[in-house]
């Protein structure tokens, strides 16, 4: 059976569990003068009888997906014929999809060599043997499950804190996934990481002024060793970065402001949402609004003054980021600044401060620790941004800081390493998971840094 | 209507229950009993209507507050008793939904005329609120805060002066004079409130309004700021809302009983304590309800 088929089945019969379970717990209930007498309410004798039925049948039917084709792989590989038995691990993974591939019947069987062909077959009754008897060992643990939870069900029974317990190690369970997944992923980065710094030293990748990652792919080609040099790259971060921060501080600190001390209630009613729309735009719309409107209208300005701009410029890329981040900070600024407490406006209005007055030496101070805070978020956002740097900010890898000259970020640059045909073992691509695992480093500390700053304001007015 | 009247429709003089009382209808109430009226008032108040949105907070209240007097506020909770304090300097205006009727005027001056400058207006009206509420910064910078904002000092040297004399006056200053550029928020409830205090004066105002400004405190900070505000009395006219009646009874020179948005009896504090004119007001201040 399908492992789909499987899953659909035990689901049913927990739900079926559920439905038996309550039934019985009504009926033992019934001679005794109503559910009151129960320990718990119905349902949750029926979750307890669904949760026995259904939940160690899917605990196993995980182990068993995941331990599943390793094992028979190595037991296929184990048994074949000693003249085709592999020599090394990249010949034994060769051979592995080469038998696989004959047993799902990708390959054609004929004119194959007869101890491939054999393993192949071997391969499929091992795989149907797998099958039934995962089959019939989950129907079997089900059931045992959902006997044991019906047979419990007492009028006594405290099937509640059972319950209970069980739902709160499920959403453990998650919580840790998603954490466990985290780490998963910075370490398989870092690892990579490491396999990279192997063949390009980290002193060179970390403090290297040149970026051109082309490799000789044939011993025969000329002149592309590669030079993985990222400062280039974060130059460009940066500088793409500041100019959304230029466009995005003053005008997202602005409007936060006027929502939350001037703003009449009909009016805050419609900007704030009007204003969040911007953060709704998907980035690749801003990406290619960038490319086509923005740029060519910044190079023909540019030329009408006699600057010379570039068609892909960190100044159409950064502006553009910017105005997507105006939101991003308004709404965080605009969460300070209510949060300031009305005593401090009516302290500051009463000494006879005009409002202004009031929010330039009162709200502004008060709420600093958590605009910067906010804008520390806002930044680490703009680092990490990708769509619209790959549209707009273009691909030449300059160490400049003129915001009209064409730069690229690192995101920028893993985009265009790891798309296409590419080798997973040459630096070139390596060097992907090293930007990436720096972009993380920064990103991370700055996020850090913005969270203390928020954290230590939270305890200012008590 | 210069005179105080007495009030039309007294009701038996015998005792009556807490809960028959309160249950005193006020709404045919016409006219405020005792001496609601001084012959140097400083500010005067006619007719004063104040309502949130179609709510009636504060009925019809004509009263006179003189010269550096002292006149406290009493009366049972949300009786609009703050509401009028904080309608004397317009901090209402920052309700969207108060609107103030009536006539109020400070040394002759309409309050609510178009022409009035509130920002001026405030500077002349201080108020100190029922929570301490220094401002984030350091304890100079909020004695300084006012005369900054209204051109008071020419130099330092001069600000240094205001802030010095006006902790001096708010009685902080010994307290205070080794961290003056420590924050404001790191001092004691009773100290904040004194450093507010000590704001409010540091504009030199004519009139100081206080909306329970001991409610937070203990009772020795109390004591320290009921002695304050006697000394004070002496350079300022001040208006002070109360819970506590002995508090009104120690501080006041005159006290005024407001019931349910109506101003029923202003006369001297010690009147009012011994022989109140109106049931009502002996009715709340022997304890029997409020």
């Amino acid at each position: 059976m399908q492992a789909t088929n499987i899953l659909i089945l035990i689901i049913g019969l927990g739900a079926f569990a559920f439905f038996l379970g309550r039934g019985r717990s009504i009926a033992l209930a019934a001679p005794l003068g109503g559910i009151r007498k129960l320990h718990s309410l119905p349902s949750y004798y029926g979750l307890h009888a669904a949760l026995w039925c259904a939940l160690p049948s899917l605990f196993l039917l995980g182990m068993w997906m995941m331990f599943d084709d390793p094992l028979i792989n190595s037991i296929v590989v184990k048994s074949v014929a000693s003249e085709i038995a592999p020599t090394n691990s990249a010949s034994y993974n060769l051979l592995l999809n080469k038998i696989s591939n004959l047993a799902d019947g990708i390959l054609p069987r004929k004119g194959e060599n007869a101890a491939l062909v054999a393993a192949a077959d071997h391969m499929i009754s091992l795989r149907v043997v797998s099958r039934w008897s995962l089959t019939a060992l989950l129907l079997t643990l089900s059931s045992l499950g959902l006997l044991w939870g019906w047979s419990r069900i007492s009028a006594s029974f405290r099937a509640r804190p059972v319950v209970e317990k069980v739902m709160q190690n499920i959403l453990l369970a998650c919580a840790c996934l998603a954490i466990f997944t985290t780490v998963g992923i910075v370490l398989s980065v870092l690892f990579e990481s490491i396999q990279f710094f192997r063949s390009v030293p980290i002193f060179d990748f970390v403090f290297g002024l040149e970026w051109s990652p082309q490799m000789a792919i044939r011993e025969d080609q000329v002149g592309s060793s590669g030079s993985f040099g990222a400062v280039p790259l974060f130059v460009g971060t940066l500088l793409v970065s500041a100019v959304a921060m230029v466009v995005a501080v003053p005008i997202g600190l602005m409007s936060a402001i006027y929502l939350a001390e001037y703003a009449s209630k009909s009016v805050r009613a419609y900007a704030k949402p009007a204003l969040e729309i911007l953060a709704g735009i998907p980035t690749v719309v801003y990406g290619f609004f960038a490319a086509l409107t923005v740029a060519p209208f910044l190079r023909d300005l540019g030329a009408s003054f006699g600057l010379s701009v570039s068609s892909e410029s960190a100044l159409a890329a950064g502006g553009v980021m910017g105005v997507m981040i105006i939101p991003f900070i308004s709404s965080l600024a605009d969460d300070v600044i209510t949060a300031v407490p009305q005593s401090m406006r009516d302290g500051s209005l009463a000494m006879g401060a005009t409002q202004s007055e009031t929010v330039r030496r009162v709200i502004i101070p008060a709420a600093l620790p958590g605009i910067v805070g906010g804008i520390m978020l806002a930044i680490s956002r703009a680092i990490g941004e990708t769509m619209i740097v790959v549209m707009a900010a273009g691909m030449a890898a300059k160490l400049t800081a003129n915001p009209l000259e064409s730069v690229t970020t690192v995101t920028v640059q893993i985009v265009t390493l790891l798309t296409g045909d590419q080798e997973f073992d040459s630096p070139k691509t390596l060097a992907a998971f090293a930007l990436g695992l720096m972009l993380f480093t920064v990103t991370l500390l700055l996020n850090i840094f913005a969270l203390h700053i928020v954290k230590k304001y939270r305890e200012q007015y008590d | 209507m210069t005179q105080a009247i007495t009030a039309e429709k007294k009701k038996p003089a015998k005792k009556t229950t807490a809960k028959a009382v309160n249950s005193l209808d006020v709404s045919d109430h016409k006219a405020t009993v005792g001496k609601n009226f001084a012959d140097n008032a400083k500010m005067t108040m006619r007719n004063v209507n104040v309502f949130y949105d179609d709510k009636q907070a504060i009925h019809d209240v004509s009263v006179d507050i003189a010269k550096n007097e002292v006149i406290a506020m009493i009366g049972p909770s949300g009786c609009g008793k703050s509401t009028f304090l904080r309608s004397l300097n317009r901090m209402n205006d920052t309700v969207d939904i108060c609107r103030v009727e009536g006539q109020i005027c400070m040394d002759g001056e309409d309050l609510y005329s178009p022409k009035l400058d509130v920002v001026e207006l405030r500077a002349r009206v201080g108020m100190v609120f029922q929570k301490p509420n220094p401002f984030p910064k350091s304890i100079y910078e909020n004695v300084a805060y006012g005369p900054k904002i209204h051109g008071l000092a020419d130099s330092r040297v001069d600000l240094d002066e205001i802030v010095e004399n006006s902790l001096r006056k708010a009685g902080l200053w010994e307290e205070v004079k080794e961290r003056l550029h420590q924050a404001g928020t790191g001092l004691s409830g009773g100290q904040q409130q004194r450093l507010c205090i000590a704001r409010a004066i540091a504009v030199s105002p004519e009139v100081i309004l206080m909306d329970e400004p001991c409610s937070a405190l203990d009772p020795i900070a109390t004591a320290k700021i009921e002695e304050l505000i006697e000394e004070l009395s002496q350079n300022f006219t001040i208006a002070i809302v109360t819970h506590s009646m002995q508090q009104a009874a120690r501080v006041s020179h005159r006290t005024a009983y407001f019931h349910l948005g109506r101003l029923i009896e202003v006369n001297p504090t010690e009147q009012v304590f011994t022989m109140p004119e109106h049931q009502l007001t002996e009715a709340y201040i022997t304890g029997r309800f409020g």
